[in-house]
Formats: structure tokens, C-alpha cells, sequence
């Protein structure tokens, strides 16, 4: 049994080359869906300034592409996007470890929160005996 | 009395104000003022630090760039682990700088 894995994949285009984001895209996806995995989301994030200089270029489109599958079509993703002269650059980041482990985080939290109040009483009801000091000591 | 001895103790409560002092590069701003700090992500409840949000990130990244220790921010040992990671990322695919001189 073969889990899913998630993948978050944001990549900057050539901002010269703008009309080209949408086909560019659209042939990610398209070796991404011929590779076995799914596209979950594909986003345009939109024209956004660098921080810093890249291959001369001060600006750049962000794309995001959510995708689940076994991480063998994400190997030919980035084999393509690194012989594209159009992408500047791009990341690819594993998310669904981390989601899992924020899940569980939440669940927890609200089982805890569930519980919180009955936990209260009890400690006030434990705390009653010790305080009583009505028999006094038969020496 | 007694009112007094209330008065006294609601000045006591100032130093609460302190957990909305944002942790920005306060430069010398409390080296030695014990300053109450507490982990804001543990406030907010964040499970989760995405690279893609700048907004928070820059929070954590003073004029020079660098990424604010957290005995400055007072985030906790999780969540700056977490933080440091999302800003090396976001730097990594140039939405933060490495430097800025």
C-alpha cells in the first residue's frame, strides 16, 4: 500500500514572458496528470516584486501548483522546470507530514478542551477533605 | 485601606500590556527590562507556518534580514523552529531577502 504524498510546488515565471504563464501551466499539469498524480490546486499568485535579483530580473509571476501523488512525477516536474528558461525559479515542499501532525494537534486540542471542565471539579472536590479541620485532634 | 492596597495591585497588572508588545527589531528595547514574553503562535493556536505568508514572516525579519532570535520574539522552541523554516523557504524562492544592505 502506496500512500499519497502531497506536494506544494510555487515557481516564478519571466514576467517579460506573461502570456505564457497560463500555457506554461498548463503543460505542468499536463506532465504531472500523464505521470500518474493529481492536480489538487493550481493558482496564480500573480506578479509579485523580488527580494532580491534573479537572472537580472527584478519582478516575477508566482504560481502555485498543489499536487498529490507517489513523487515520481514531481522528479520530471523539476526536470522540465529546470531546463525552462521561462521559470526563474522554483520550490517544491512535502506537506503532508506536517498537515497530518496539525491535524492531530487540533484533534487533541479539542478532546483536551472537551475534557477541561470535568477535570475542574474534580480538583475542587479533592480539595474539600483536606481543608476540613472540624474533628479536632482526641488526645 | 484596602483601596489602597487595590491600587497598588492593579498597577502591578501594567506588565500584561507587555504580551501585545509586538516582537519587531526593537533595537535595545528591553535588554534588561524583563519583559514578559510569550510565543504568539501558542496564543493563536498555529499549528502550521506557511512560507507563502510574507506578512507574518516579515514579522520576524528585521531591517538587516536576519531572523529575529526568539529570546527577542519570545516564540517558543516549536514554533521558532517552524518559523525559521518557512522564512528560509520563502527566501529561497526570493519572496524574503537573504540580506538587505
Amino acid at each position: 500500500m502506496e500512500t499519497k504524498r502531497q506536494y506544494e510546488v510555487v515557481f516564478i515565471v519571466d514576467p517579460t514572458a506573461d502570456d505564457e504563464v497560463s500555457k506554461l501551466t498548463e503543460s505542468f499539469t499536463q506532465i504531472i496528470t500523464d505521470q500518474g498524480g493529481v492536480i489538487v490546486k493550481a493558482e496564480t499568485m500573480g506578479k509579485h516584486k523580488l527580494a532580491y535579483e534573479i537572472l537580472h530580473h527584478k519582478d516575477g509571476t508566482f504560481v502555485l501548483l498543489e499536487i498529490e501523488g507517489s513523487g515520481r512525477e514531481i522528479a520530471e516536474l523539476e526536470r522540465r522546470m529546470r531546463v525552462n528558461d521561462r521559470v526563474l525559479r522554483y520550490i517544491t515542499v512535502r506537506v503532508d507530514e506536517d498537515r497530518r501532525r496539525a491535524d492531530k494537534l487540533k484533534e487533541r486540542r479539542a478532546r483536551k478542551a472537551a475534557k477541561r471542565p470535568e477535570r475542574a471539579h474534580g480538583g475542587h472536590a479533592r480539595r474539600g477533605p483536606a481543608m476540613d479541620f472540624s474533628e479536632p485532634k482526641a488526645d | 485601606m484596602s483601596t489602597n492596597y487595590e491600587d497598588r495591585s492593579r498597577g502591578g497588572y501594567d506588565h500584561d500590556d507587555d504580551q501585545d508588545r509586538r516582537p519587531m527589531g526593537g533595537r535595545g528595547g528591553g535588554r534588561r527590562m524583563h519583559r514578559r514574553r510569550v510565543c504568539r503562535f501558542c496564543i493563536d493556536k498555529v499549528d502550521l507556518i506557511d512560507f507563502k505568508d510574507v506578512r507574518l514572516l516579515q514579522n520576524y525579519l528585521p531591517e538587516r534580514g536576519k531572523i529575529l532570535p526568539r529570546r527577542i520574539s519570545g516564540t517558543c522552541a516549536t514554533h521558532q523552529r517552524m518559523l525559521a523554516e518557512a522564512i528560509k523557504r520563502a527566501r529561497n524562492i526570493a519572496l524574503l531577502p537573504y540580506t538587505t544592505d
